[in-house]
């Protein structure tokens, strides 16, 4: 077999499944009830990381941490700022913050104003993750009545990375998942099982020193 | 080191060219107007320059960067998005009053007290403990210091004006704070707005100051910097932890945001825990 170029296209259909060190999901109305499915379902040796952002109303007392440990066997964070971001674990926003990532691979968070309404906001996460992880990154998009993280997939898929959204008549707020449809930035369009399975079978992401 | 004397090596870049170019226009910023962006996040700084773009109806940031050198007016406009400035009176609730409950006995303890709002942006913190300050009866013996590097939002937090649809969401939080009059005691309408004014305008300094370039310039018993330090690199952050350390007298006390912790600093032996989870830390 020849040497590929240096530019390799994204493969079609990869034999294996991809890898990658961080998913980042985003979820609204009637998004919760999916994310507690989900990282119930991902194994304890999950080794990538995961950011989630979850649009609420800026209660300063957030249950979602409390909610999502009792599922998920991984463990399950609101993160401070400057909080290093590790394989394995769950780091959900804080209310009232949005979440983003730094080069140096810690949490970054922002009292900057709410994007469409929103803050924490998907696609300020979607999009600074993408920065920083580019091919690596999965980005999730979950059930949601607004079109929060529709431009982040944007941003995700430009850089590299891949976009999966919850099928929209599976979402009991279709609205969010069907924006991203529509602007033709879902790599995948998937029932919540599928998630799920796909996730618990994601190999190891191993990183290489170029 | 691999020499080729015939061609330079092309690398695949590691860095993309809106961070080359970012890079380059922060440091551009420093050696023309002495404003020191570049220990700033970068995550954020990408977000808020991605939206001057947009603003300046402009493509790359070396066009930006052209345009900021040749035009201070346009630098002045681009300052406004290079800072936050996005505050609410009373702010995490909490924070307050823990002030209220477990800071003030001690500050009533001393003849005189000094408290630095470091970053004040446009003064809702300053104001707000100004107010507790009041309620507590410490008014006549402190003197607050508030500063900022953003000269509009320092003027704005000199005039105390604040949108009339703000106050219900201050008013919710002053109470939440454990606030003992009524918060329409501290400002009249004016201007179109809230104006807070009165006896609390007594004794405020305002001032330019920098906590990346700046030193420390006073002995404060109380330093409050709340969500300014957020939009630092961890080596920034470290500096100006390293002002207030400097700042506090012995036993001084350092407030920070709800999300912010010392756990990642190398100033985090100087400080003891006073109020874990409201973020109060007492210089040791």
């Amino acid at each position: 077999m020849r040497a590929q170029p240096s530019t390799v296209k994204r493969q079609a259909a990869p034999a294996r499944p991809r890898a990658f060190q961080m998913v980042a999901i985003g979820a609204s109305a009637g998004g919760i009830d999916v994310l507690n499915g989900l990282l119930a379902a991902l194994p304890g040796d999950f080794s990538a990381s995961v950011m989630v952002v979850v649009h609420l109303p800026a209660d300063p007392l957030s249950y979602l941490v409390q909610t999502f440990s009792h599922r998920s066997t991984l463990p399950v964070l609101e993160p401070d700022a400057g909080e290093r971001i590790l394989g394995g674990r769950v780091y959900v926003a804080p209310p009232g913050y949005h979440m983003l990532v730094e080069d140096d691979r810690t949490v970054a968070l922002s009292t900057e104003a709410a994007v469409r309404f929103s803050r924490p906001s998907i696609d300020v996460m979607f999009e600074s993750a993408a920065w920083v992880y580019r091919e690596r990154l999965l980005a999730l998009l979950l059930s949601g009545a607004n079109e929060d993280g529709v431009r982040g997939l944007e941003r995700v898929r430009a850089l590299g990375g891949a976009a999966w959204v919850q099928a929209p008549d599976t979402a009991s707020s279709p609205e969010m998942p069907r924006a991203a449809i529509e602007r033709g930035v879902a790599d995948e369009i998937l029932t919540p099982s599928t998630i799920a399975r796909r996730l618990a079978r994601l190999p190891a992401f191993i990183e290489r020193e170029s | 080191m691999k020499s080729n004397p015939s061609a330079p090596e092309v690398r695949p870049p590691r860095i993309s060219d809106f961070d080359i170019e970012l890079r380059l226009l922060l440091e551009a910023i420093y050696l023309k107007y002495q404003h020191d962006f570049r220990h700033y996040a970068m995550s954020s700084l990408r977000r808020r320059l991605t939206q001057a773009l947009d603003e300046f109806g402009l493509t790359t940031l070396s066009q930006l960067q052209d345009r900021i050198m040749r035009n201070g007016a346009e630098f002045a406009r681009l300052f406004q998005y290079l800072t936050v400035q996005v505050s609410d009176m009373f702010r995490d609730p909490a924070y307050f009053m823990a002030l209220r409950q477990h800071v003030m006995p001690v500050l009533r303890t001393y003849p005189s007290v000094k408290v630095w709002v470091a970053g004040c942006s446009t003064g809702e913190e300053l104001w707000s403990l100004k107010i507790l300050f009041d309620e507590e009866g410490l008014t006549e013996r402190t003197l607050f210091y508030a500063t900022d590097i953003n000269p509009d939002a320092l003027a704005r937090a000199e005039s105390g004006i604040y949108a009339l649809d703000r106050i219900a969401g201050f008013t919710q939080n002053y109470l939440a704070a454990g606030g003992k009059r009524s918060l329409s005691d501290y400002y009249h309408a004016a201007y179109g707005g809230a104006r807070f004014a009165g006896a609390l305008k007594d004794r405020v300094v305002f001032a330019d100051h920098s906590l990346s370039t700046d030193e420390v310039f006073l002995e404060a018993h109380l330093v409050s910097c709340r969500n300014v330090m957020i939009y630092f690199e961890r080596a920034l952050q470290d500096r100006a932890l390293g002002l207030f350390q400097r700042a506090l007298v012995r036993r001084g006390f350092l407030g920070l945001g709800s999300k912010e912790s010392l756990r990642f600093s190398s100033q985090h032996e100087a400080f003891d825990e006073f109020c874990p989870r409201e973020r109060i830390y007492q210089k040791r």
